[in-house]
């Protein structure tokens, strides 16, 4: 009853896997980065089911063959010791297995980290994504606006998210476009994405920050290029600045719904990287992005920035 | 500070909980006077240092605890059980999930844990007591201050609500002002430095105190996973100890060693935190490792089967369990060489937890398996760990762990690992051992029923929530809308959630028929079991062996049982025991007042009961209590009534 009733609810998982791919986010990607992500996944998924087929066999096998109540009255189960051969079966064939696993692990780690293959010969668009309670704010240094909860981006561009946090460990994920990663107080941290389609994907904060964290959700829109120009276009024609008084309000309200601006708060709050950081964590990707924190710092010179963070920092160099 | 600050207000549930406290207080105290109980609790519980005792109180304690935790994990099952749900409001939501974690893990799984391995080690060692009684009762007392003030946070000053990891800055005193994360650091330190001592204390018993002739290499699997946890025990707990003292200090007096300026290092926490983290899930597998490996053995009567490779085994886990920490934040970004590492360490733990799973199925092969209580719990807990084992891998791998990570795919995996592996453990055990605490077997026709709505309802619960991870449901969200999809996978646990509850509930039933109907007619060995704590009487007797056995090799009842042997020879003598003591009972009264006047930031009460401790200590350093003898009469004279019961 049992064997049977894990073995149905095993067949139907992997049905509602099989058809269910598209309702998976994560299984349903939209750009090159969830695209590696999906296929180690399903790769992974794959061996694992393999490796369960077995031990379900032998268990199957052995609890059905060796009950008690089939046996003879008189039968005495034998003494063994344990078989030199079988136990380094079971040792060797797993640590293949984790070789194998641990080769594709690597490979698309490191694939996931950079700019995804076929778009390395294009310059990213930088967008700074902050969060704090319990928003997101996304900075576009380059083209001088800033938006409160909804990111829009160029699709077949890479994308470059720098993204830092100005209160509790966030992690900012849209599973559509790519796996997640933190964004933290004291340091800068990258996210290569690519949208290779157009559309609206799901963003959110999966790491728990407080109170408002099941609402730090933001859309993500992917447009083409042309669509993309006229949004910006259109921004710096209707928003307002983001004065540094404005910038404060929002940071102290919990909930500000979708906001657009047309200077961002990267003048007067500078990201926690170069002669800002917290730390240095030595990523590599820090020596890629000195060029344009740079140019940021010499706008930033003249700001009156927060005096504090700046003194500390210097002291604390790690 | 205001009595509504003191006392958590505003929530009716909260009230209802302060009632059910004061009521439940209430009736425990007429109860004991009426019945003029108080004397027997003083003599025979709060004052005892029989290793047995302490078991028993270790795991009345932890089933209390697993309701507590359950009812938690039934709330937050409620509240997502359908979209846009206004049962719990965000603040008591995060409060549930942070203790159902807490409670969970360090106040119901590890004193389980700890109580077995308190009832079981020193008989299954052929020894008399543990090296230190009454630290042993001293580590009990510690463990339930601590486990009380976690308890009391709900109604007084709030619980903790940055999740069981308590992440900084959210657990800093910017981020969560209240006391609950005071709570936090004090309780957990208290309970804490009670399971270091334990951990200190059966090194020694193991080390120490075995019959003659047991060798390492003979002592039983389920000694064998205690020892080693306890080496886990002795080296990560002082991590814990020294994270939460630093966290005291940033609370409570001003330190800046995780905030957000000032050169605070917010992701230096989670380090340290997983660093004990991640050993702490091994200190709650592997005596459920060795839990099953018992029953399977037992049941299958067979001996166990690759034995020397089970414990290498157990060493390699407990070695690598010390190397993967960091595949808690692989999302923290610090490259592909160290994701790298810590991907293939972790996924290396998947080899020595082969090995074991195909020893366990290979014990059973050419077995005569029967299919008691105990033994099932063991037989569901190979295919549903399997497949929280196969899920941890598929998490290692750092590339796809962006997409799992903080998800309710997370959840689901670990749910697949610690109930299969650490409650189906631990109440197979419970189950087990039960004849040898109290003389009698559990009723077996209702073990099994709640055993397979147990079973099959935690499959129903936790199933679903990989697909919602991979759905794109983070862990502790506390309420998500419609659009999401994420409602009938939600409604689908939530209802496998209270068949889980009503399993437990059975269970207890179980628990209260047996004590009152079922026979008291059990033997010393009433499974036809291996290990020498079953060729003593049940329940056992104050000094365990009247006369220590001699061990030949592995499973030596078995064999004694098989050759007519006889375990033991020559004549009784008068048995040292320890005297019992109401020290280790008014010192873990005193910690807890000293922990709450710390919570509250009370100085002046909060030295009186520090000096008080100290007070504490100094009086058993220059204590004379050279314990008592058992004359030979009174041992002849018990042994006769336990035995003559039986034949």
């Amino acid at each position: 009853m049992k064997r049977k009733g894990l073995l149905l609810a095993g067949f139907s998982a992997l049905l509602v896997l099989l058809t269910g791919c598209n309702s998976l986010a994560v299984l349903n990607p939209k750009g090159p980065v969830a695209k590696t992500q999906s296929e180690v996944i399903i790769f992974s998924m794959i061996v694992m089911a393999l490796i369960l087929l077995v031990v379900y066999v032998l268990y199957v096998v052995i609890i059905s063959k060796y009950r008690a109540s089939k046996a003879a009255p008189d039968y005495e189960p034998p003494h063994e010791e344990g078989n030199w051969l079988l136990e380094m079966i079971w040792i060797v064939i797993p640590i293949i297995i984790v070789t194998v696993l641990s080769v594709v692990t690597v490979r698309s780690t490191s694939a996931v980290e950079k700019v995804p293959a076929g778009y390395e010969d294009q310059k990213p668009l930088v967008i700074y994504a902050s969060s704090s309670d319990w928003k997101w704010h996304f900075s576009y240094p380059e083209e001088g606006i800033e938006t409160v909860n909804y990111v829009n981006i160029p699709v077949n561009r890479p994308v470059e998210f720098r993204l830092y946090s100005f209160s509790a460990i966030t992690s900012f994920w849209v599973p559509q476009l790519g796996g997640q990663k933190y964004a933290m107080s004291d340091m800068v941290n990258t996210l290569n994405l690519v949208a290779e389609h157009q559309g609206s994907f799901v963003g959110k904060n999966s790491n728990f920050s407080g109170k408002g964290f099941s609402q730090m959700e933001f859309e993500v829109l992917a447009m083409s290029d042309k669509e993309y120009a006229e949004w910006i276009k259109d921004v710096k024609n209707t928003a307002s600045e983001l004065t540094e008084e404005e910038f404060n309000t929002l940071l102290e309200t919990n909930f500000v719904g979708r906001k657009t601006y047309t200077s961002t708060h990267l003048d007067f709050r500078p990201a926690p990287e170069g002669e800002n950081a917290g730390h240095d964590h030595g990523g590599s990707t820090d020596s890629e992005s000195n060029s344009d924190s740079e140019m940021d710092h010499s706008e930033m010179d003249h700001s009156n920035m927060d005096m504090d963070h700046s003194t500390d920092n210097t002291t604390n160099g790690n | 500070m205001k009595w509504d600050e003191f006392f958590v207000t505003g929530e009716p549930m909260i009230y209802g909980a302060m009632a059910s406290i004061v009521l439940a207080s209430l009736a425990i105290v007429v109860g004991l006077t009426y019945f003029k109980k108080w004397g027997y609790l003083w003599r025979e519980w709060l004052t005892t240092v029989d290793h047995k005792k302490i078991g028993i109180m270790y795991i009345i304690a932890a089933l209390l605890m697993l309701f507590r935790g359950g009812m938690d994990g039934l709330l937050m099952r409620a509240q997502l059980a359908v979209p846009e749900n206004g049962l719990l409001d965000a603040q008591h939501y995060n409060e549930i999930f942070t203790t159902h974690g807490l409670i969970m893990i360090l106040f119901m799984a590890m004193p389980f844990v700890i109580g077995l391995m308190n009832v079981v080690v020193p008989l299954q060692i052929g020894a008399r007591d543990v090296a230190f009684p009454r630290l042993n009762a001293v580590s009990f007392w510690l463990f339930f201050a601590g486990a009380m003030l976690l308890n009391i946070s709900f109604v007084i000053g709030g619980s903790p609500d940055a999740g069981w990891t308590a992440y900084f800055p959210l657990a800093s005193i910017e981020l969560s002002p209240t006391v609950g994360n005071n709570y936090y650091s004090i309780a957990l330190q208290i309970a804490g430095i009670g399971t270091l001592l334990t951990s200190v204390n059966f090194l020694v018993t193991i080390l120490k105190m075995r019959a003659p002739g047991m060798k390492l290499m003979r002592m039983p699997m389920f000694t064998w996973s205690v020892l080693i946890t306890n080496v886990i025990i002795l080296f990560a707990f002082p991590v814990l100890t020294v994270s939460l003292a630093l966290m005291m200090f940033d609370r409570m007096f001003g330190a800046q060693f995780f905030t957000m300026a000032n050169g605070g290092m917010d992701m230096l926490w989670a380090n340290l935190f997983w660093v004990w983290g991640h050993p702490e899930v091994y200190i709650v597998i592997l005596p459920a490792f060795g839990i099953y490996s018992e029953i399977i053995s037992t049941f299958s009567r067979k001996n166990l089967y690759g034995y020397k490779s089970m414990v290498y085994s157990m060493v390699v886990i407990s070695l690598l369990s010390f190397l993967v920490w960091a595949h808690h934040f692989y999302t923290m970004g610090h490259g592909v060489t160290v994701n790298g590492f810590f991907s293939i360490s972790t996924m290396a733990i998947a080899v020595p937890t082969g090995v074991k799973i195909f020893n366990w199925l290979f014990t059973l092969r050419k077995g005569k398996i029967e299919f008691t209580t105990p033994m099932l719990y063991s037989l569901a807990f190979i295919p549903i760990f399997t497949i929280g084992g196969v899920t941890g891998v598929m998490l290692a791998m750092a590339s796809a762990d962006y997409q799992y990570h903080n998800t309710m795919f997370l959840v689901a995996h670990f749910h697949y690992v610690l109930i299969p592996g650490t409650v189906f453990a631990v109440l197979a055990g419970f189950y087990y051992w039960f004849p040898k605490m109290f003389g009698f077997r559990l009723n077996d026709r209702q073990g099994k029923r709640a055993f397979w709505l147990i079973a099959v309802s935690f499959n129903v619960t936790f199933l679903p929530l990989f697909f919602l991870g991979l759905k794109g449901m983070t862990r502790r969200t506390y309420t998500y809308s419609a659009e999401t999809g994420f409602g009938p996978l939600n409604m689908i646990a939530s209802i496998g959630a209270i068949g889980l509850a009503l399993g437990f509930v059975y269970l207890v039933y179980n628990i209260y028929w047996s004590f009152r109907y079922a026979k008291r007619d059990t033997t010393n060995d009433p499974w036809d079991a291996r290990t020498l704590e079953w060729s003593i009487p049940s329940p056992v007797p104050e000094y365990n062996f009247a006369l220590i056995p001699k061990v030949n090799g592995l499973d030596p009842f078995w064999e004694s049982k098989k050759t007519g042997q006889p375990l033991t020879e020559g004549e009784y003598e008068e048995i040292h025991m320890p005297n019992n003591s109401g020290q280790p009972f008014i010192l873990g009264m005193i910690f807890m007042a000293f922990g709450f006047c710390m919570v509250f930031s009370w100085w002046v009460p909060s030295i009186i009961f520090g000096i008080g401790i100290v007070i504490m200590l100094a009086v058993r350093s220059f204590e004379r209590d050279h314990g008592r003898h058992i004359s030979v009469k009174e041992i002849r004279e018990t042994e006769q009534r336990l035995r003559g019961e039986q034949s």
